[in-house]
C-alpha cells in the first residue's frame, strides 16, 4: 500500500500513456466503437481518480516530490506536486473523465467508424500531455509534455475535415501558431538553461535570484509570450476561434475547459516558481504589458463574440475574454489575485465545458451550429436547453453559480489592491457576456421553434448525463466553496511564498 | 527476358541483410550507455525503404503490412513504457532500472533496463519511420471525395 502511495503521482500519467498505444489495437467497427470508447472512458476515470487522491494527499500532507528513475533531482526529473498543479491536474483529468462518454454519440456521427480507434488513442495522448504539463517540476519536460498534447490536437482538430473540410485550415493554422508559441517557449527556457545551467524548476529560482540580467529577462519574455499564444492571448488568439469551431464537437468540449487553462497554468509557474519576485521586470510586465492586453482581451473578444452566427465560435471569443479576467487577477501582483485567478481557472474550465457539451448535443440532434439551430430549443431539447442557460447564467456570474465566485474574488482581489479601475472593468466586460449569451438563451426560449421540429428528440442519455454533472458542478462549487477557494487561496499563498 | 533495374535489384538483395546487421549493431553497441535506439529504427528502416524504392512499394507491403507496422510501433512502445512500470511494481520508481537487479554491486539493472527501452525505442523508431514512407509513398495522387 505504501508502494502504491509512494507511486501514486506518476499514476495519471503512465497508465493513459500506456493505455493509447493498446487503444489504437482495439477493434474500432465491434460492438459500434463502443470498445475503445469504454476503454478510453475507463482510463480517464483512472487518471481522475488518481489526480483526485493526488490533490487529497496535497491539501493535507503537504506537497510531493517524484523522483524519476530514481535520480535526484535537479539532476534527474522531478514530478513536484503543490496545491496550484494539484487543483489544475483534478480540473483537467476531470473534464477529460466527463468528456470521454460523452464523446461516444457525436464523434460516432462525425468521423469514419474506421478512425475511432486512433481518435480515442489520440485522445488520450491528448489528455496525458496536457496532465504532464501541470504535473512536472521540470522545466524542459513541460515543453516536451506541451509538443506531446499539441501533435496529438491538431490531428485532433483536423478530423473535423469529414464534416467541413475548413477543418484542414484551421488545424493547419493551429499547427503553424502552435508550433511558434512552442518554438518561443524553449527558446525561453533555452536562455535560462544557458543563464543557470539547469532546468529544475526548484533550482532554476535558487540559480536565477540575483541575476537580473538581459538574458533571463529575455528568457522570461520568450516563456511568456510563447505561453501566451497558447493561452489564446489577446491579440495572440486568431488561431483559436477556428480550431474550435471546426474541431469535432467533442474534441472542442475537451480542448475549450482544458488546454488554454493549462497553459495560463505555466505562466503562473513560471512567474512565481522559477522567476520569482526578485525581479521587478516580470511585475513590471504584468502591470505595463499584461493588465492592459487582458483588458482589451476582456472587450475586444466579448464584442466580437456579440456578433457570432456560429456558436463555437461565440464560445471560443468568450473563451479568449476570460482568459483575459485570468491574466488581469494575476497582474495585480497579489495573493488574493493570483487565488482569484486559479479560481477562475478552476471555474471556467467546468462553465466553458458545459457550454460546449450543449453546443455539441444541438451539434448531433438539430445538425446546425449557428445560433439558428437553438430557436425553439427549449421546447424542442429542454434538457440541453436547461443545461445551456444555467451554464450561461454562471457564465454571466450570476449568485449562486461558480461564475459569481470567480467574479467575485475578481472584484475584491481589484478593489484590495487599489485597483478600481480594473474592478469597473470586470463589471463592464461581464454586461458584454449578458448580451451575448443573452442572445442565445432568447432565441431557444422565445423564438418559435422551425417547422422540422418534430423530427428533433433529446439528446441521448450518454450526453445529457455528462453534460448534468458538469452543470451540478457549476452550481455545486457556486454554493460550497471550500474546495476551490480555499484550496485556490492556499495554493497562492504557497506560490506567493515560493516566488519570494 | 528484360528485368527493370536488373544491377539495382541484384544490389539491394546483397545490401538487405548488411543494413539490418548494421542496425542490429548500432541497437547494441555500448549497451551501457543510453541512445542507439532511434538511429539502429532508422537503419533498420531504411532497409525496407530502399526495398520499396527498387521493388516497388506492393512487394514491401507483401513482406511487411501496414497493420503488422501498426502492431510493432505499440508493442515498441510498450516495451519502453512497460520496462518503467516494471520497475514501479517492482519496488522503484517509474525508470529506476536498478530495482531489476538490486543486490547488483554495479548497477546490472540499469544495463538491463537500457537494453529493453532502446530495443523498444528502436522498434517503434523503425515501424514508425515506415509507416510514414507507406503513408507518403502510397498516398494516392487526388483524395477523392469518399475518402474524407
Amino acid at each position: 500500500m505504501t508502494q502504491f502511495l509512494a507511486q501514486l503521482p506518476v499514476l495519471p500519467i503512465i497508465i493513459p500513456l500506456i493505455a493509447a498505444p493498446l487503444t489504437m489495437l482495439l477493434p474500432a467497427r465491434a460492438l459500434k466503437g463502443r470498445i475503445p470508447c469504454l476503454f478510453a472512458t475507463l482510463v480517464s476515470w483512472i487518471a481522475f481518480a488518481a489526480s483526485a487522491a493526488i490533490l487529497h494527499s496535497v491539501a493535507t500532507a503537504g506537497p510531493i516530490s517524484y523522483h524519476m528513475g530514481d535520480f535526484a533531482p535537479p539532476i534527474g526529473i522531478e514530478y513536484r506536486i503543490d496545491l496550484a498543479n494539484a487543483l489544475v491536474l483534478t480540473l483537467v483529468s476531470g473534464v477529460a473523465a466527463l468528456a470521454f462518454p460523452f464523446s461516444y454519440a457525436s464523434i460516432r456521427a462525425e468521423i469514419d467508424d474506421h478512425q475511432l480507434s486512433m481518435f480515442y488513442a489520440m485522445a488520450l495522448i491528448a489528455m496525458v500531455g496536457l496532465l504532464g504539463v501541470v504535473i512536472t517540476g521540470d522545466a524542459f519536460n513541460v515543453f516536451v509534455f506541451v509538443e506531446i498534447s499539441s501533435l496529438s490536437t491538431y490531428a485532433l482538430v483536423a478530423l473535423g475535415a469529414r464534416r467541413d473540410r475548413r477543418a484542414l485550415t484551421a488545424s493547419f493554422n493551429y499547427l503553424v501558431m502552435g508550433t511558434i508559441g512552442a518554438t518561443f517557449f524553449v527558446i525561453g527556457l533555452g536562455l535560462l538553461y544557458q543563464a543557470t545551467g539547469t532546468l529544475n524548476m526548484a533550482d532554476l529560482k535558487i540559480q536565477l535570484a540575483g541575476r537580473d540580467n538581459p538574458m533571463v529577462e529575455a528568457g522570461f519574455a520568450f516563456i511568456l509570450v510563447g505561453m501566451g499564444l497558447k493561452a489564446a492571448m489577446f491579440p495572440m488568439h486568431l488561431w483559436m476561434p477556428n480550431a474550435y469551431a471546426h474541431a469535432p464537437s467533442a474534441v472542442a468540449v475537451f480542448l475549450a475547459a482544458t488546454s488554454t487553462k493549462v497553459a495560463v497554468y505555466v505562466i503562473i509557474r513560471f512567474t512565481y516558481t522559477v522567476i520569482g519576485a526578485d525581479f521587478d521586470f516580470a511585475g513590471a510586465a504584468f502591470e505595463y504589458l499584461i493588465a492592459p492586453l487582458a483588458v482589451m482581451g476582456m472587450f475586444f473578444a466579448s464584442i466580437v463574440a456579440i456578433f457570432q452566427d456560429n456558436l463555437k465560435r461565440m464560445l471560443a471569443y468568450s473563451s479568449v475574454g476570460q482568459i483575459g479576467y485570468m491574466l488581469l487577477g494575476i497582474s495585480f501582483g497579489t495573493e488574493q489575485g493570483l487565488a482569484a485567478s486559479l479560481v477562475h481557472l478552476f471555474n471556467h474550465g467546468l462553465m466553458k465545458g458545459a457550454l460546449f457539451m450543449a453546443a455539441a448535443a444541438v451539434a448531433f440532434r438539430v445538425g446546425s451550429e449557428t445560433c439558428d439551430g437553438f430557436r425553439g430549443l427549449a421546447r424542442r431539447m429542454p434538457w440541453t436547453a436547461a443545461a445551456f442557460i444555467i451554464a450561461a447564467l454562471s457564465l454571466v456570474g450570476v449568485p449562486g453559480t461558480i461564475g459569481f465566485i470567480s467574479k467575485w474574488q475578481l472584484l475584491s482581489a481589484a478593489f484590495d489592491s487599489g485597483r478600481a479601475w480594473a474592478g469597473f472593468l470586470i463589471v463592464a466586460s461581464s454586461l458584454l457576456s449578458v448580451i451575448y449569451m443573452g442572445r442565445v438563451v432568447e432565441l431557444m426560449t422565445l423564438a418559435p421553434a422551425p417547422d422540422a421540429s418534430a423530427a428533433v428528440r433529446e439528446a441521448p442519455l450518454s450526453m445529457l448525463v455528462p453534460m448534468a454533472i458538469l452543470v451540478a458542478a457549476n452550481i455545486y462549487f457556486g454554493l460550497s466553496t471550500e474546495l476551490t477557494v480555499d484550496l485556490a487561496e492556499r495554493a497562492a499563498t504557497s506560490l506567493m511564498g515560493a516566488a519570494r | 527476358m528484360s528485368i527493370e533495374h536488373l544491377v539495382l535489384r541484384v544490389v539491394i538483395k546483397i545490401l538487405f541483410a548488411p543494413i539490418l546487421l548494421f542496425a542490429l549493431y548500432v541497437q547494441f553497441h555500448g549497451d551501457y550507455g543510453a541512445g542507439g535506439g532511434f538511429q539502429a529504427g532508422v537503419i533498420f528502416a531504411v532497409a525496407f525503404i530502399l526495398h520499396a524504392l527498387i521493388m516497388g512499394l506492393d512487394e514491401t507491403k507483401r513482406v511487411l503490412p501496414a497493420a503488422a507496422l501498426k502492431a510493432m510501433m505499440v508493442v515498441g512502445f510498450l516495451f519502453y513504457a512497460g520496462t518503467g512500470a516494471a520497475t514501479m511494481l517492482l519496488g522503484g520508481n517509474l525508470l529506476g532500472y536498478d530495482a531489476i537487479a538490486p543486490n547488483s554491486d554495479h548497477n546490472e539493472g540499469q544495463h538491463y533496463g537500457i537494453l529493453l527501452v532502446e530495443f523498444g525505442v528502436g522498434m517503434a523508431v523503425a515501424s514508425t519511420m515506415l509507416m510514414i514512407f507507406y503513408q507518403f509513398a502510397g498516398r494516392e495522387p487526388e483524395i477523392r471525395d469518399e475518402d474524407w
